[in-house]
């Protein structure tokens, strides 16, 4: 991946936006009512030098609201099912810490963001964890490594709305800020419908929403296409 | 206070004030919603959902009639039995309304629970949303029925998203009745 201390990374670039995630893997207890379900951890920053927008400080309603999109696909999509990721139940399971950074903001942020994620995930290779019967405590073999289970690709595609009529796929920074509404639709491999996001803005008739439904599942197989190609590529020997 | 069911949702609205210099859009009215959940923090849930209602609300207040002014909407969540999103969506619209805000057009939220036999429920309580397969909470605005806001839940085939949105535009409907008939009535005693 782009970043080698990390187990899993990818840089996307959409145009101008650049995201880059990172996933990290640790280990930890799982909680006490799902005792057989890991975590996944994603959280979107949006420093302050991907746009002048963005002070440096806590982090902004953008990324908070971002960050709980992603968490939301995640979950919608099961792309990872939190049961793939426990490794003995009730004692240990893996965290995955998704960090998703965009270092250009060009407009589009949750798209870039979901394939970046996408992406950092099949790059992932997580190590053989084995719990010692006699000891109790976990070992590592850390030259074992399996990639993780990704059991569906939700793929994001975003409209910028103007004025009940125009629908502009992929808008750039300025064209989000001239637009009056957004919408992004995320869809899985099986054209069903992960995730319908759109906060507020101009309204929309179902006809409109239902081509823009079209056109998504339409992107998802070149985007998969891509991401099957890239990963391909750097398969190790 | 709006209250369908068990679910119940305070909404206080507080503007057309002066607004600090740093927050104050040069055109329009700024306007800031505040969602403060029953117990806890604020988190980033509720900021994901402060920004739905944010967007929903700017695209119907009329906020160029009221330039470099600040509108503060403050909802604070009383008990939470299913349908929370459209709850906050209701009490947010009849808090513009009671205000007397310039309004484009009202505005309803409806949610859609679907079941894991294919049945479609409205307004689900807490352990109907718990069994659904999927759950899409609408925003339907009054004017023409168009979608205002729309965010789902788990997932779900196209047919089944278009059937809940038709589903929804119809009990917006019933929605806006009975907006009409609390104005009617809350303006009848004086």
């Amino acid at each position: 991946g782009s970043i080698t201390t990390a187990d899993g990374s990818a840089l996307v670039k959409l145009g101008n936006t650049t995201v880059i995630c990172g996933v990290k893997a640790e280990l930890a207890a799982p909680a006490v009512d799902s005792a057989n379900k890991g975590y996944i951890v994603p959280n979107v920053e949006l420093p302050s030098l991907c746009a002048e927008r963005f002070r440096s400080g806590p982090p902004g309603e953008e990324a908070q609201a971002a960050s709980q999109f992603i968490a939301d696909v995640i979950e919608n999509s099961q792309m990872i099912v939190k049961e793939d990721l426990c490794i003995a139940n009730g004692k240990l399971a893996w965290v995955l810490y998704c960090d998703i950074i965009c270092l250009d903001y060009d407009g589009n942020l949750l798209d870039a963001s979901v394939f970046a994620l996408l992406a950092a995930l099949k790059n992932v290779q997580l190590p053989l964890v084995t719990i010692n019967e006699e000891s109790g405590l976990s070992e590592v073999n850390l030259k074992q490594k399996n990639p993780l289970i990704i059991r569906k690709h939700p793929v994001a595609t975003s409209f910028a709305i103007f004025d009940d009529t125009l629908l502009i796929v992929d808008p750039t920074a300025e064209e989000e800020d001239l637009a009056t509404g957004t919408v992004t639709i995320v869809t899985d491999e099986e054209g069903r419908l992960c995730s319908v996001h759109k906060p507020g803005g101009s309204p929309l008739t179902g006809a409109k929403l239902q081509d823009c439904i079209t056109r998504a599942i339409t992107r998802h197989k070149e985007v998969k296409k891509l991401i099957d190609k890239v990963i391909k590529s750097i398969t190790p020997k | 206070s709006v209250c369908p069911g068990d679910t119940s949702v305070l909404a206080g609205l507080y503007g057309p004030a002066e607004a600090k210099i740093s927050k104050e859009l040069p055109d329009r009215a700024a306007l800031e919603v505040l969602l403060r959940p029953k117990v806890g923090l604020p988190g980033v849930l509720e900021r994901s959902r402060e920004q739905l209602l944010r967007q929903t609300c700017e695209a119907v207040l009329l906020g160029v009639l009221h330039p470099r002014t600040a509108i503060s909407l403050v909802l604070q969540v009383l008990s939470d039995a299913g349908s929370l999103l459209s709850c906050c969506l209701n009490a947010a619209c009849m808090a513009l309304l009671d205000a007397g805000l310039p309004l484009a057009a009202l505005f309803c939220g409806v949610t859609c629970a679907l079941q894991p036999d294919g049945t479609i429920l409205l307004d689900p309580t807490a352990r109907q949303e718990q069994e659904a397969r999927a759950i899409l909470t609408f925003a339907i605005a009054s004017s023409n029925r168009k979608v205002l806001m729309a965010t789902t839940k788990g997932s779900c085939s196209v047919e089944e998203m278009q059937q809940c949105l038709a589903a929804a535009q119809c009990a917006a409907s019933t929605i806006f009745q009975f907006y009409r008939d609390s104005v009617r009535r809350r303006y009848s005693k004086c």
